[in-house]
């Protein structure tokens, strides 16, 4: 058997992404200051989120929105960003079965 | 030459109003001072010669200062008023401002307070004589005292009368939780109250116990009363400065979006912006919508890039108010504004009903 297992080729999966976890902590450029996201997660997604982020206080400051915390909702994802001083602390929860509100 | 300012001074203390008198007299604008022991006999004077400023105390027998002013407000509006009290009860301040005092002093007990208090009066004087200055709450509408008194959260009992006719709004913590006039109560009382186009105000003590009728809040109320009165009188819509239409037809159709509790604005656009703009009860209407248009397009364009799965819907808490966001498929974008008390859940439960009702 190990010679055929040996020589059959195995259909390759696709790699599943895991949605990031954890919270990290970024400044009015989108350094990331602080993470206890793991370090599996690609940098470029956590800048990415951080971009976004800001761009969305400062839009908001320039629209004269006021609020300090933002909760973004997806089907199967969450992020809550909180604004600090020109930076933000941001919080990344995927969603489990669990988790999910009962519709 | 100028007329000479006259002062009349109520108090029922005969000795305390001679030392006054003596005092007041040497004033550097050398006003006459009138002295009175009761309330009734500072009424028949005010009654028969014009007065600059009336000094009252607030507790004696008889006819209580409170009711003294209740009485002069009414009969002579233009009249200033100072309270000089030994009384210092916080709600007896309040009631006092409330009837249009200019200034609640206690009553001097150092020569430092005595040479404040004497500034004070002369200026009372002076502005009197320029013919300038503020009448305080006297001079703002039932709208504007209404708002003042949401936005401090306070609790009190408004009594509005017209002619002979008496009307009570109940606010506690800011909110308007019912009102009355005539057989009428709750919103139907307000918005009664609030078309009449004059009368008179007191602030009386928070009532409690008094049971909310009114559910919707009082920015809203404020907003839908002051709009159907407009219409009532036929006024044109207006266009927003940034060309937007928020004509009254389209304003009405938010409005029934925003009769749920809590809800302080509704806004609806697109995300290519291709359909105007409408909102209800929002000031800065253009540059939020615009916000808006940028900011949905953006998480839902992360949401793909994370897989993350559909956008829900987008929600902001601050000290001021709330806000929740969410879209169709049809890129249409809906943009509703909370009040700051409602919890995250009660946004959420709201934020649906609304949903469902404007999608419907």
């Amino acid at each position: 058997m190990g010679f055929v297992t040996k020589y059959i080729r195995k259909n390759e999966k696709p790699k599943l992404n895991r949605l990031p976890s954890g919270s990290f902590t970024i400044d009015g450029e989108g350094k990331i200051i602080s993470s206890t996201v793991a370090q599996s997660v690609s940098p470029t997604v956590l800048k990415e989120i951080s971009q976004h982020i800001l761009a969305v206080f400062k839009g908001a400051h320039a629209a004269k929105v006021q609020f300090s915390e933002l909760v973004v909702n997806y089907e199967a994802f969450k992020i809550t960003a909180r604004e600090l001083r020109g930076g933000a602390m941001i919080f990344l929860s995927p969603k489990t079965t669990q988790t999910m509100p009962q519709l | 030459m100028a007329s000479q300012n006259k002062i009349l001074m109520l108090d029922d203390d005969q000795a305390l109003l001679d030392l006054y008198q003596d005092i007041l007299k040497e004033l550097p604008s050398k006003p006459e001072v009138i002295i009175s022991n009761s309330g009734a006999r500072a009424i028949a004077l005010l009654e028969s010669e014009p007065f600059t400023l009336l000094i009252t105390d607030l507790k004696m027998p008889k006819m209580d200062g409170l009711q003294v002013l209740s009485i002069v407000r009414r009969k002579f509006p233009e009249l200033r008023i100072i309270c000089l009290t030994g009384v210092l009860d916080e709600e007896y301040r309040s009631r006092a401002y409330a009837m249009g005092v200019e200034l609640f002093w206690q009553k001097p007990s150092s020569t430092e307070e005595m040479n404040m208090f004497k500034d004070c009066v002369e200026s009372l004087l002076g502005r009197e004589a320029a013919g300038l200055g503020f009448r305080g709450v006297q001079s703002k509408s039932l709208m504007d005292l209404i708002q003042m008194e949401c936005l401090a959260q306070s609790s009190a009992v408004l009594r509005i009368t017209q002619g002979g006719v008496e009307g009570k709004i109940w606010i506690s913590s800011g909110d308007i939780v019912d009102a009355a006039a005539h057989n009428l109560t709750g919103e139907a009382a307000f918005k009664e109250i609030f078309s009449w186009k004059g009368g008179n105000f007191e602030i009386l003590p928070h009532e409690p116990d008094r049971p909310r009728t009114i559910m919707t809040s009082s920015q809203n109320l404020l907003l839908t009363t002051s709009q159907e009165i407009d219409e009532a009188r036929g006024d044109q819509a207006q266009v927003q400065a940034n060309g937007e239409p928020t004509a009254a037809a389209a304003a009405s159709g938010l409005a029934a979006l925003a009769r749920f509790e809590g809800v302080e604005f509704v806004l609806t656009t697109t995300a290519d912006g291709k359909k105007a703009s409408e909102s209800w009860g929002l000031e800065n209407a253009g540059p939020v919508a615009e916000w808006v248009r940028e900011v949905y397009p953006r998480l839902r364009s992360l949401g793909e890039k994370l897989e993350a799965g559909e956008l829900n819907n987008v929600k902001a808490t601050g000290l001021q108010r709330h806000l929740a966001i969410t879209g169709t498929a049809e890129n249409a974008l809906l943009c509703v504004g909370f009040r700051r008390t409602l919890d995250a859940d009660q946004v959420q439960q709201t934020m649906k009903l609304i949903f469902a009702k404007w999608a419907s």
